[in-house]
């Protein structure tokens, strides 16, 4: 049954090709010398040597705010002590797991010119675009606090080092809310009940793991199935994953014995079943796994979060021990799991009223001695610590632990303006969930973070 | 002028028995009902392909680039892996569509009877009623071991999590069966409805001359719904290098576990709202169109699609 149908298609063809000659002539001349596609460099065009100009104020409009869920009830705190204020909140994901709704809505405010909010709760990585003007001629989101926004006394009070995402140009484009240093947070009770010692180096960890693993198989002392166990582990490893050289220069190299050591250390445990290669917040694992956790290496937010609310493990059981050391090491780091800031807009026409959000948000110890994580700013961090109710659940004093980790955060790891998490999640997970070793992964997790890296405009360097 | 428009409308009915082909008397009225249509479709549809165009074009600060953008794209290290992803779904997805929506139809239309088939159509269809990303929810339900209702299967298939049914080589299986399961019913409905328009003098002549069913379905009936078979497959090919909810819900719900640019469609939107580069995301958008033009090119032109009957 042949239709008419193929005997024009001798007509379509001919179509077809002069409309092909017509394109590839057109491709000849457009080749010709036409501008460049790449967009135009951006830190060129609002350094830090121009001043801010904030647009016209009014003190008396209402500031919009966004926060993550998480924060909401601090928000509120303020609108309570402050009735006065005139806020319209709105709550978002505040780019929890790599999220990038934010930096999708700023960039699509900035194309309308109108729309940003006042006021933002944000991850670290969002500094990275945020200090930057998404395109020319477009004014940076974040405004920059340390010009006449926010005192330099009280910016000098926050944590050693943890304005360090927040800087850019020599200026500060937030101020940091809490910080999430690594510790190695392990069941008491269980840790007691079986006579083991609580490790203090990597080498020690990896022993209790395999012993762990063959005297009580199903306990767990680890995960490295989350989108953010990569910070757990290599960032406490000191492994050069994300190292800015300068503000343009990634240096990624996997192949340095700092990573080495952890993927081997890591390797070993995950063949014995001693860290589980499923997310601990992945479906179904509190469920199934919550109560077999006796270690995991993870943020100060774990005890609350981890095994708290998500384990639902007792009270008085969790404590949490100072980051972990290579033998022969002098030198302690850690990682850090997150840790929001809060940024105000640079198009905000109440600077007044969104920074006396921001600053109350995050420096004010009535404010953040109830805070759900550990703030950043000290004299907040002494009164959440002093908060029994921040403490009670834990099986021991955890404020040395916490204070110690907090100035132990390695500062080789940076913020890029891309997530760390792509890469590890979308590349690594994966792989070692279909039975690939760590160790085998870095060389493909590692190109995949310098494609991410020149994507997003950077040089790449592997040495 | 609108009364005296419709009562010419009205009038032409009668007369179309008489004349084979209706000349030009569509009049006023007929450009009126058009004309929602038309104005939505240059608002929604020409306007934004024409400035995507100019967008592929220039670069941000509007200077003409040629085809530099295009170059720029395709050399991107996610540009060939998520046309590849693309290719494979939609290969897998059209062929499985074109074989078992036609294939039930038949069977829906000759082997069964009405009242049974009428409950067939109905409860294939209402999948489709769903919106897509709530049947994408649905299968999220519905592909993880821990909560689904199919564990036993998916862990006699030898998965036993998440994230194991996640793996990178099973997504173009898990985006068919999410298209199939949410589009299929639909078609089905549609090419049953086809397939009623064959004369039953047709049928009747081919079961004379000694043709059982299937030599009946498969040298009359399908042959005489060839058009309706690619007006399907143009859709759903447009529809399908479209695909987007899915996969950027999976890479959501599975915490980054599915690639953020699997899809052209996803690609183009990292490059815009990830990147601020709109232009680039414009030159995907444009090889996205191409491609959908060319494949209903072809068989719009293999299948007589627009060639009206001679009755």
């Amino acid at each position: 049954m042949r239709s008419p149908g193929f005997l024009k298609s001798g007509t379509g063809r001919r179509t077809a090709r002069n409309a092909a000659a017509v394109l590839s002539l057109c491709a000849v001349t457009a080749l010709a010398g036409c501008a460049s596609a790449t967009s135009s460099p951006s830190s060129t065009s609002s350094g830090g040597g121009t001043a801010f100009k904030p647009v016209k104020q009014d003190n008396a409009s209402q500031i919009t705010v966004w926060t993550d869920s998480t924060r909401l009830p601090q928000v509120q705190a303020y609108q309570k002590a402050n009735p006065g204020a005139k806020l319209n909140v709105v709550t978002y994901d505040g780019s929890a797991d790599g999220s990038t709704y934010l930096q999708t809505k700023v960039q699509l405010f900035d194309r309308t010119g109108k729309g940003w909010p006042d006021v933002v709760f944000g991850s670290p990585t969002d500094v990275t675009w945020a200090s930057q003007p998404t395109k020319p001629n477009a004014i940076p989101f974040a405004a920059p606090l340390d010009q006449n926004l926010v005192p330099q006394a009280t910016l000098d009070n926050f944590a050693k080092g943890s304005l360090a995402p927040c800087q850019f140009n020599g200026h500060t484009y937030c101020v940091r809310n809490d910080i999430a240093q690594v510790v190695l947070w392990y069941n008491k009770s269980l840790m007691e009940k079986w006579h083991y010692q609580v490790p203090t180096t990597w080498e020690q960890y990896q022993a209790l793991g395999l012993k762990v693993a063959k005297e009580h198989p199903g306990y767990l002392v680890g995960s490295v199935g989350d989108t953010n166990s990569q910070e757990s582990y290599f960032w406490s490893s000191q492994c050069p994953a994300f190292q800015l050289t300068n503000p343009t220069t990634l240096r990624t190299n996997l192949q340095d014995p700092n990573c080495t050591r952890m993927s081997k250390l890591l390797d070993s445990l995950i063949s014995a079943k001693a860290v589980s290669t499923q997310g601990f917040f992945s479906q179904g694992f509190a469920k199934n796994s919550g109560s077999k956790v006796l270690m995991a290496n993870g943020p100060s937010w774990y005890g609350q979060y981890l095994f708290n609310t998500a384990f639902k493990t007792p009270a008085k059981q969790i404590t949490a021990a100072a980051p972990l050391t290579w033998s022969g090491e002098s030198t302690a780091a850690t990682g850090n799991v997150g840790g929001g800031v809060w940024m105000v807009s640079s198009h905000s026409a109440n600077l007044k009223a969104a920074t006396d959000l921001t600053t109350w948000l995050t420096t004010s110890t009535a404010n953040q001695s109830k805070a759900p994580t550990y703030p950043a700013y000290v004299p907040a961090a002494k009164a959440w610590l002093a908060n029994p109710t921040n403490s009670s659940y834990f099986a021991t004093d955890v404020s040395g632990v916490f204070q110690q980790a907090a100035n132990e955060v390695w500062t080789g790891w940076s913020n890029t303006k891309f997530s760390d998490a792509t890469a590890w999640s979308s590349v690594v997970l994966p792989a070692l969930t279909s039975g690939k070793s760590l160790t085998a992964t870095l060389p493909a997790w590692q190109s995949a973070i310098a494609d991410e890296a020149k994507a997003n405009g950077y040089a790449v360097t592997t040495k | 002028m609108t009364v005296l428009d419709t009562r010419h409308t009205t009038v032409s009915p009668s007369r179309r028995g008489l004349t084979p082909r209706r000349g030009g008397g569509g009049g006023a009225a007929g450009y009126l009902f058009v004309a929602g249509y038309t104005i939505l479709l240059l608002a929604f549809g020409v306007f934004p392909t024409g400035y995507s165009f100019y967008l592929a074009l220039t670069n941000d600060q509007g200077q003409f680039t040629g085809l530099n953008q295009f170059v720029k794209v395709i050399q991107d290290y996610r540009f060939v892996p998520a046309f590849t992803n693309i290719l494979v779904y939609l290969v897998m997805w059209l062929v499985l569509l074109v074989v078992l929506t036609v294939l039930v139809a038949v069977v829906l239309r000759s082997r069964m009877r009405p009242g049974l088939s009428a409950l067939f159509r109905f409860l294939y269809y209402i999948p489709g009623a769903l919106a897509g990303v709530a049947s994408v929810l649905v299968w999220l339900f519905m592909l993880d071991p821990d909560v689904s209702p199919a564990s036993w299967l998916l862990n006699s298939l030898g998965f036993h999590s998440f994230a194991a049914v996640l793996a990178p080589g099973n997504l173009p299986v898990i985006f068919v069966l999410i298209a199939f399961w949410t589009g299929a019913g639909g078609w089905m409905v549609v090419m049953y409805g086809a397939l009623n328009n064959i004369p039953d003098e047709v049928l009747e002549a081919a079961k004379m001359d000694g043709a059982g069913p299937w030599k009946t379905a498969w040298h009359i009936q399908i042959p005489m719904i060839r058009q309706w078979i690619a007006y399907m497959t143009i859709l759903a090919f447009a529809a399908g290098t479209q695909l987007f909810v899915e996969p950027q819900l999976l890479q959501t719900a599975s915490l980054g576990r599915v690639s953020p640019t699997w899809s052209p469609n996803q690609l183009a939107y990292v490059f815009a709202f990830q990147q601020g580069d709109f232009n680039g995301a414009a030159a995907i958008s444009v090889f996205l169109l191409a491609l959908g033009l060319i494949c209903a090119g072809l068989l719009v032109t293999r299948s007589n699609l627009f060639t009206l009957d001679e009755k």
